[in-house]
Order: structure tokens, then C-alpha cells, then sequence
């Protein structure tokens, strides 16, 4: 019979159906961080039960942790509490941690891939709904809750329903200062922050074919913002040399034979969807969100929507705008912005680190906006500095800061203040996401570096240079 | 490990006709950082439930006395969506409730409630809308949920309707059985198909 990318890879993980229940489902490799995962481990000691496949865990503190002075004590003892409790759970049961200061530390959904743990094929959970990141390599990888985290640390499984089936279809050409981050927030715009819900989306069509592994990994991590569990993108060539001798990533022998089963990770023609959708690149444009979920978002160059136009409750849209403090039909191009963030695990790796170069080199940081800059890991860091970036945005009145989810959803110390409006490159526009009372429009790292030296919501197209 | 179990309930109910309402909301970032399970429920749903100086907003619902010691929520459409920390689910838990209802789930907290032993019921939006209906109408109107039954009551007006859960969710929570229980008993299952994975 024919199959999905997805069916491929779902139905070779099951070791028992349940009649009417779950599927008994296998993960290949599970990561886990300070926040989600001490519970699991309190779960196991008062159960008396053991991790099963300890080698099949990788642990790394990114979450809690502050993003400046890194090797200095953590000063929030809640935080310092979580994170030696993560270190001490690894201890314990022998699994491979990469702390705080450790060269490997970084992003869980960016660590993963540089390090060769996220491959094609495999299942991949962790306690974090941002997993879906990893779907890119062609791997089955979704957030979980606590409770599974336990049962992948006792019995390698969790108990899953195998989710519908949809996939979405991008072709054509994308236009000049569009990128990932703009597909995947158009795609959430048409498809509203729950029109995913229940399935699993396959990305298809010559864009994300022609799309860098970092951008399919920008794709598939925000496939979570229109409900979906995950995304993937079938393994291609570009997906192989990405994952070719990094740390983790078969070798030798095992390397011929794993590409042989990677080669047959595709749909096959007649296989069949449970719903399917298809958008033209050439309708999308830099965007930018304006309201309280990822689904309100837009072309940075639009006003923002009547309420009688949108779908879904009235209400909601009101509240929604009144929490941001926009009207309906403003403009977003020209709004004063405080605060810009470059960084979490949708746009923190080296390619967002040279978008938002490619538009600050030469000129200066606006003087009402303050910028964090945070790359994913260590390697990102250690490559903004080979490739001379660290230069360019000191020149232009920028910081790097130091490794970690930070801004992203504000629980370390990089809190925007209530009410100050943030141009964020990360994932969610949650009310009080950035800090309580924090106003967030999410955007590209293009859009974020536009808006950095202008200090308002600024088209990145209106300052950026054609390169043909 | 056990959970509660849960066969019928009956109890008046909090509205919270709100859509998208998500996880950052239930229960916000900066109160994660426990390394236990208990306590979220004063921070439940923080943010709506106290102004910037702490003080409680007294009309929200789960503040608004006429709603007390509800043990159910009726919230609005794509309830629980966002982040899959299950916190969010423990913090339903703990400020008392012991089952949601909406016409729409996010996936993963629908999951962590009925991987705690909250019982997450979908109905249809007329339904929901029936529910917020009456509880304006009289706050300590009564909704009966009934497991074994599959079904959902309105009980000053006896207007009922089925909601799905799976065999095996359902003996789960009826029993208050959980997963992890399940997955130890097959471990040698476990063991010979992980010996045929490649990686």
C-alpha cells in the first residue's frame, strides 16, 4: 500500500497497537532541559524504576538560564535549583549532559541537529513543543508533556494516537526579503493558530526544496503554532550533507546502510492525504504578526484586519488588540518599537546571525531600541566570530549575548517590561510571552534588523540592497 | 502510580468564553521553575486573575465567588493551545478542577489532562455555547459529566450530549490507572524491538 513520508516512519516505531487506544511508540532519541523534565525524574524514584536506554537521552540546560555572565553562579536560586537538578538526574542515571559553560550547551532544538543526534527517519520527543524543529531532517519529532517524559525515560515509548495526516504544498518563487520565517507565518496566517490541530503536515514543493536545512528547521519548529503536533520535510541531499560526520551521525558501514533507508523516506506518488493545501510563493511577503497568537499575522506592509473581516469570535479579536494596543486598520509599518530580539530555536542559528548582519552592517542600532542578540549554542557563537559578524554588529552599537532560549519566553532575567512593544524573531506573541504585560510582533530576522536601526516597524525591502 | 479516579461529576462549573486560550496563560513561564508538581494552582491562569500589583481582579470568573469550588471549566474554542508544558495541566489540578470542557483542544494539553486525570470533554459548539448560556444565566447551574456514559449534562434543563474518549484512555481514568503502569508491564516487548532499530 502506499505511504507517507510520515506513515513510513510512524508505522516502523510501533511496537503494539492497542485495540481502540494508542500506539505503543518507540523513540529512537529524546532530549530533555531543566524545566520539563525534574518531575519525571521525582516520577521515577517513587516508582522505583529506572532509566531504560539512558544512552538514548541528552540533556542540556537552556530554558532557565541567563544569557551574560555565564560563568558566574546562576543568581535566581529557583533557576539554579532546576538546573542542578537537571545535572544531578544525569549524574545519576548516566545520561549525556551539556550544562551551562559546557562547549555542546545551547538550544535543545539547535544542539540537536549540530551535534548529529537528529536524524532521518528517527522519532524525537522531548518536553517542549518546539520539537518539531527536528521534523526538517525527515524525523518524526513532536513536544510532550512531563508524564510522557517519564515513560520515554522508563520504557523508551509513550502511548500516542497516530495523528491525521495533511500536507502542505509551497511553490514557486520566493520574493526578494522573504524567507523561512515569512513562509511559515503566512502558512499560520491562512491556517489560524489551530487549523492544524490533530495532524501531522508534511512540507512539500520546489520551495522548501530549494530552502536551506536552517530554514526548513524555522518551518517545521513553528509547525506547533497552527495546533499541528509536528512537520517534516523529506531527507533530500542537502539533508544528508548537513548531517555527514557530525558527532553523532552514523559512521562507516553504518553510514552506507542508514542511507539506504534514508533514500526510500518519501511519499510515495499515490499516497494519500487526509487534507492537503497548496499557496504560491510569489503571494508572500516579509511578515509580521500583530495580535496575541502566531495566526495574526500578516504582510508587514497591510493593515491590520477589521474584526468583521477575521474569522472566529469578536470578542477574542477585540481583546486581542486592546491587550496590544492597536486598532483596527493601523498600519504596523512606522509603530515605535522598544525592544528587538534576534534569537530562540526558530531563528537563532548562523543564517539569521547573517540576515540581520546583511541589513545592520553600516549603519547604527536606533537609539529608542534595545536589542537582544542571542545566538542558539555555542557553535553559532563561535561562527559569528570566524566569520568576522561579532565585528559588524559592535561596529553598528549591537551585543552578543550568551547562549539560551532567553527572550523567547522570558524566564530568565531577559524580560521586556510591561507594556514596551518587541520585534522578536522567536516563536510566540502569547500575551505577557516576552514578561508580563510585554507586547510581542513576531518576524524575521530581516525584519527585526530593519526595525533594530530605524526603531520603528520598518519593510526591510525599503533598505535592503538587490543582490541578483 | 494512580491517579484520581473519575466516574460521574457533578458540579457547577466556571465560564471562560475566551478562544486560543493558551498555556502562557494557564500557567505563565516564570512560574516553571518548581521541581515538584504541586502548588501551580495559585499562579493558575496568574496573569487575568491579579493586576500588575497583585491585586486579585475581582470579575474574572475564577476569582467571582458566584463560581467557587467549581470543580469543571467551561472554556472557549482551541483551548490549551502552545507549549507542551504539562504544568498547565497540574495547575487545572491543583486550583481544584477535575475536568475541562470546550468544543476544541490543543492536542498536547488534552493529552497532559488525561495523562494526570483530568478529564478534557469536547462538545459541539452549540453545546459549549448552551453551557456558558446557562451558567450566565445562573451561576450555580449544574453540568453532570458522566465517563462511563460518554455523556455531558445540563441538569436544570436535562440536554445532554456524547463526547468521544478511546477504550482505553476511558478504563484509565475510570480505573485511575496510568500509562507508565502499561509500559512497564511490556518491557521485553520494548526490548526486542528496540534491538531491531538502527540508530
Amino acid at each position: 500500500m502506499s505511504k507517507t513520508l510520515f506513515d513510513k516512519v510512524w508505522d516502523s516505531h510501533v511496537v503494539r497497537k492497542i485495540k481502540d487506544g494508542p500506539d505503543v511508540f518507540f523513540i529512537d532519541r529524546h532530549f530533555i532541559h531543566e524545566v520539563t523534565s525534574p518531575v519525571a525524574f521525582v516520577g521515577l524514584k517513587q516508582r522505583g524504576i529506572g532509566v531504560m536506554y539512558p544512552e538514548r537521552t541528552f540533556a542540556t540546560a537552556d530554558h532557565n538560564t541567563p544569557t551574560w555572565n555565564q560563568h558566574l553562579p546562576v543568581a535566581d536560586p529557583l533557576s539554579a535549583n532546576q538546573l542542578e537538578a537537571l545535572a544531578n538526574n544525569a549524574a545519576e542515571y548516566g545520561i549525556s549532559h551539556w550544562g551551562l559553560g559546557h562547549r555542546n550547551n545551547g538550544i535543545v532544538h539547535i544542539v540537536g541537529p549540530e551535534n548529529g543526534i537528529t536524524l532521518p527517519g528517527s522519532t524525537i520527543v522531548c518536553g517542549d513543543s518546539h520539537t518539531s524543529t527536528h521534523g526538517a531532517f525527515g524525523a518524526i519529532a513532536f513536544g510532550i508533556g512531563t508524564s510522557e517524559v517519564e515513560m520515554v525515560l522508563s520504557t523508551q515509548c509513550i502511548m500516542q494516537p497516530k495523528p491525521k495526516k495533511m500536507r502542505i504544498n509551497v511553490n514557486g518563487e520566493l520574493g526578494f526579503g522573504v524567507t523561512p520565517k515569512d513562509v511559515a507565518l503566512y502558512i499560520i496566517s491562512q491556517q489560524t493558530t489551530s487549523g492544524a490541530t490533530g495532524y501531522f503536515v508534511e512540507y512539500a514543493g520546489d520551495v522548501f526544496e530549494n530552502m536551506s536545512m536552517e530554514g526548513r528547521m524555522t518551518v517545521c519548529n513553528l509547525s506547533i503554532e497552527m495546533g499541528a503536533r509536528g512537520g517534516m520535510i523529506a531527507p533530500d541531499e542537502k539533508t544528508f550533507e548537513y548531517i555527514k560526520g557530525r558527532k553523532h551521525t552514523p559512521k562507516g558501514a553504518d553510514w552506507d546502510k542508514a542511507m539506504v533507508y534514508w533514500q526510500t523516506l518519501k511519499t510515495d506518488d499515490d499516497a494519500e492525504f487526509d487534507v492537503e493545501f497548496n499557496y504560491n510563493a510569489a503571494d508572500i511577503e516579509p511578515m509580521i504578526t500583530y495580535g496575541t497568537n502566531p495566526g495574526m499575522g500578516m504582510g508587514v506592509t497591510k493593515s491590520i484586519p477589521l474584526a468583521e473581516d477575521v474569522q472566529g469570535g469578536v470578542a477574542t479579536y477585540k481583546k486581542s488588540l486592546g491587550y496590544m494596543k492597536f486598532n483596527e486598520g493601523d498600519n504596523m509599518i512606522g509603530k515605535q518599537v522598544d525592544y528587538v530580539f534576534l534569537g530562540s530555536c526558530t531563528n537563532g542559528r548562523i543564517e539569521d546571525f547573517r540576515a540581520f548582519c546583511s541589513i545592520v552592517e553600516g549603519r547604527k542600532k536606533a537609539d529608542n531600541i534595545t536589542a537582544w542578540l542571542v545566538p542558539g549554542s555555542h557553535k553559532v557563537v563561535d561562527q559569528i566570530k570566524e566569520e568576522g559578524l561579532d565585528k559588524i554588529l559592535e561596529a553598528a552599537g549591537f551585543v552578543l549575548r550568551e547562549p539560551g532560549c532567553s527572550a523567547c519566553l522570558a524566564m530568565n532575567d531577559d524580560k521586556v517590561p510591561a507594556g514596551k512593544l518587541a520585534v522578536s524573531t522567536s516563536n510566540r506573541n502569547f500575551e505577557g510571552r516576552q514578561g508580563p504585560g510585554s507586547r510581542t510582533l513576531l518576524a524575521s530576522p530581516l525584519v527585526a534588523a530593519a526595525t533594530a536601526v530605524t526603531g520603528v516597524v520598518t519593510d526591510p525591502r525599503t533598505i535592503m540592497e538587490v543582490t541578483v | 502510580m494512580a491517579y484520581d479516579k473519575f466516574e460521574v461529576l457533578t458540579s457547577t462549573a466556571y465560564p471562560l468564553p475566551i478562544e486560543n486560550v493558551d498555556t502562557d496563560q494557564i500557567i505563565p513561564a516564570r512560574f516553571l521553575k518548581a521541581t515538584k508538581r504541586e502548588g501551580f494552582g495559585d499562579n493558575f491562569f496568574r496573569d487575568w486573575r491579579y493586576d500588575s500589583e497583585g491585586n486579585p481582579i475581582a470579575d474574572f470568573p475564577l476569582n467571582d465567588s458566584k463560581y467557587e469550588g467549581s470543580k469543571i471549566l467551561v472554556g472557549g474554542k482551541n483551548f490549551g493551545s502552545g507549549s507542551s508544558r504539562e504544568h498547565a495541566a497540574w495547575a487545572v489540578y491543583d486550583f481544584g478542577l477535575r475536568c475541562v470542557i470546550s468544543s476544541f483542544f490543543a492536542d498536547i494539553f488534552r493529552n497532559n489532562c488525561l495523562n494526570i486525570g483530568v478529564l478534557p470533554v469536547q462538545v459541539s459548539a452549540e453545546f459549549a455555547q448552551k453551557l456558558f448560556d446557562a451558567i450566565e444565566a445562573d451561576p450555580k447551574t449544574e453540568i453532570k459529566v458522566d465517563l462511563p456514559n460518554q455523556t455531558v449534562t445540563l441538569m436544570a434543563t436535562g440536554e445532554s450530549e456524547t463526547f468521544d474518549i478511546n477504550d482505553y484512555k476511558k478504563g484509565n481514568m475510570l480505573n485511575g490507572f496510568d500509562d507508565i503502569d502499561y509500559l512497564q508491564n511490556m518491557k521485553e516487548e520494548v526490548r526486542a524491538f528496540a534491538e531491531t532499530r538502527p540508530f
